[in-house]
């Protein structure tokens, strides 16, 4: 994508990592309002079920398939003290690796590994997987169009619900 | 020592139904729930639509015991125990897939999809009381299709499914005839843990009470989409109604529409046309009466002991299995009419999605709710969970009598009186129990 290495001079390595980690960040500082920033207004947020990881959510049961009022929704969920399974809130920390990129006519479709540690009530539950995400400019800026979350786990047998963003 | 007249007080004339919190805890209680109620009643292993094809197989743990069914080249299905009948090791060790023939690894010994033993290398080493015809895979002692949900049972003496079914039976009626052509699980399952006591899971399936203080988050999310904040309100207050053998249903008004056959504006204007046709053919195929029941009222129904089917706007068929006092595994599946065209699926799938997924806006705090119930029970002190709301009055579907029911007959398995009457609303059946 051009435009990224014009912007202050970075590769699009470095562009791509940086918008991943910040994404990251946010997310484990439950800065979910700037979080849901990132998304276009037809974003997307989708994670399969473990046992039909190339699922799709128009005909496939799934876990997860939100469009941006859904994915309000469930930021508004999270930081009510009614969402009883993330209140009071776990600790979670994301760590990203094997990052590979791919430059498309309109974006680029990004893959990475996740660990997902979450810390809660005395436990703690590993979630194990890797993203989608396609991304493109919008408003002068970076922007989640998709972004899918595909466990590795055979169940959710350590955490009962995927209640994190993950 | 385990004393099982510990377990419930059951005083109806005095408004009384407490369960001994040990019910929930105890290891013993675990091991005779395995032999008194797992291994003699009548337990859910699939949908017959899961394997479509002749060749199909799925495995699936059934109790503890690891099953696979298959559909044969006859277009059967039946259900085998997953070891070979040589030494023991699982013939299936995918989670799904096709086979004319099932080749058990560790020796090459072969079977076909009937369960027919095929092939010996080198049978000649054996002698002649070898009998290949009897070493075919083995089956449960009992398997029973009822209009495509199979069952299995363990213990060879168990009544008739029709039978045991009771007033269940009714209910998967309303379920099934839903459908112009059968139903089908649609692919994708949810498997998720609970820690907690799987019967925490059956009260919670059941019970009314819980639902608008738990879910507020979820009935929040609905009104913002349009559904009136008053049709939650009401929703919980029809009669609650047990259908005998610990079987129960909490029945009631669904706050949104309904793919079968109640449109709502969720849906959409394209769909709406639709749906009206498939409500006028319930309505000539069943009548008025039976088509509102099928299209207007929601339920949960409990098939004792651990079969759960939701029939709202999705329909969720979800089982759940012990694996100690305090940890169940759970699995759950999605239920529409074969013929459904794409987007009413998809509809059900969103509610799913909203509610009873586990990455839902409901399913998650229930998880929660009775992970913390277990978690109290740590505390001790108090040694009796309170079930007695309905007691005195025509009890409603946010009253506690489906939970007692369950329990009822829970305790007739535990304490050997066997099947016990669970049927009436408030006093008769009980007494048995009161001794």
């Amino acid at each position: 994508m051009p435009q990224a290495r014009e912007q202050n001079d970075r590769t699009v390595r470095e562009l791509v990592e940086d918008f991943l980690y910040q994404e990251a960040a946010l997310l484990d500082q439950w800065r979910l309002d700037e979080w849901l920033a990132l998304f276009t207004s037809d974003g997307r947020y989708f994670v399969p079920t473990t046992d039909l990881p190339n699922g799709d959510p128009k005909t496939d049961l799934v876990f997860i398939d939100d469009d941006m009022v859904r994915l309000r929704a469930r930021v508004e969920r999270l930081k009510s003290r009614h969402g009883h399974r993330e209140y009071p809130s776990s600790r979670t920390r994301r760590f990203i690796t094997n990052i590979i990129i791919k430059v498309t006519e309109d974006g680029m479709v990004v893959t990475s590994s996740f660990l997902i540690y979450r810390f809660r009530l005395g436990e703690s539950s590993p979630y194990v997987g890797w993203y989608e995400h396609k991304l493109k400019q919008a408003d002068g800026q970076l922007k989640i169009h998709h972004r899918k979350a595909v466990l590795d786990m055979e169940a959710l047998s350590e955490h009962g619900a995927v209640s994190i963003i993950l | 020592m385990l004393d099982l007249d510990r377990m419930i007080i059951d005083k109806p004339a005095d408004g009384i139904f407490r369960i001994h919190r040990s019910a929930m805890t105890s290891p013993e209680i675990l091991q005779m729930e395995q032999e008194r109620i797992f291994n003699k009643s009548w337990l859910y292993v699939c949908h017959e639509s899961e394997v479509e094809n002749p060749g199909d197989y799925r495995r699936r743990n059934v109790a503890g015991r690891p099953l696979f069914f298959v559909r044969g080249n006859d277009g059967k299905v039946r259900v085998f125990l997953n070891t070979c009948t040589h030494r023991g090791a699982l013939i299936c060790r995918h989670d799904q897939g096709h086979a004319d023939v099932l080749q058990c690894f560790y020796h090459a010994w072969s079977f076909n999809n009937h369960g027919d033993l095929v092939g010996v290398p080198d049978e000649a080493g054996y002698g002649h009381s070898f009998n290949k015809a009897a070493m075919g895979l083995k089956s449960p002692p009992r398997v029973e299709n009822y209009r495509g949900f199979i069952f299995v049972s363990f213990n060879p003496d168990v009544e008739d499914l029709v039978g045991y079914l009771a007033g269940a039976r009714e209910y998967l009626d309303l379920v099934v005839d839903q459908a112009e052509h059968g139903m089908r699980i649609i692919a994708g399952s949810n498997r998720y843990s609970i820690k907690a006591n799987w019967k925490l899971l059956v009260e919670n399936s059941l019970d009314g009470y819980h639902v608008k203080p738990t879910h507020k988050s979820y009935f929040d999310y609905v009104t913002g989409l349009g559904v009136k904040s008053g049709a939650v309100q009401t929703a919980f207050s029809r009669p609650a109604r047990v259908l005998g053998n610990g079987h129960a249903v909490e029945e009631h008004d669904g706050v949104r529409g309904r793919p079968i056959a109640r449109w709502s504006p969720l849906f959409g204007e394209e769909n709406k046309e639709e749906i009206a046709a498939i409500r006028a053919r319930l309505v000539r195929k069943f009548g008025e009466q039976r088509a509102h029941l099928m299209t207007d009222i929601s339920r949960n129904l409990l098939v004792y002991p651990n079969l759960l089917i939701i029939d709202s706007i999705d329909i969720t068929v979800r089982i759940f299995w012990p694996i100690t006092p305090d940890l169940m595994d759970v699995t759950a599946w999605q239920l529409a009419p074969r013929e459904e065209k794409p987007e009413l699926p998809r509809r059900r799938l969103d509610n799913f999605l909203t509610f009873h997924g586990p990455g839902g806006f409901a399913t998650p705090d229930d998880v929660e709710a009775i992970e913390s119930c277990q978690a109290g029970y740590k505390a001790e002190g108090v040694e009796w969970s309170e079930l007695s709301r309905g007691m005195h009055r025509e009890a409603i579907a946010e009253d506690e009598l489906q939970l007692r029911a369950f329990w009822r007959q829970w305790y007739g398995h535990m304490s050997g009186l066997g099947k016990v009457e669970t049927n009436d609303p408030i006093i008769r059946q009980t007494v048995a129990l009161a001794r």
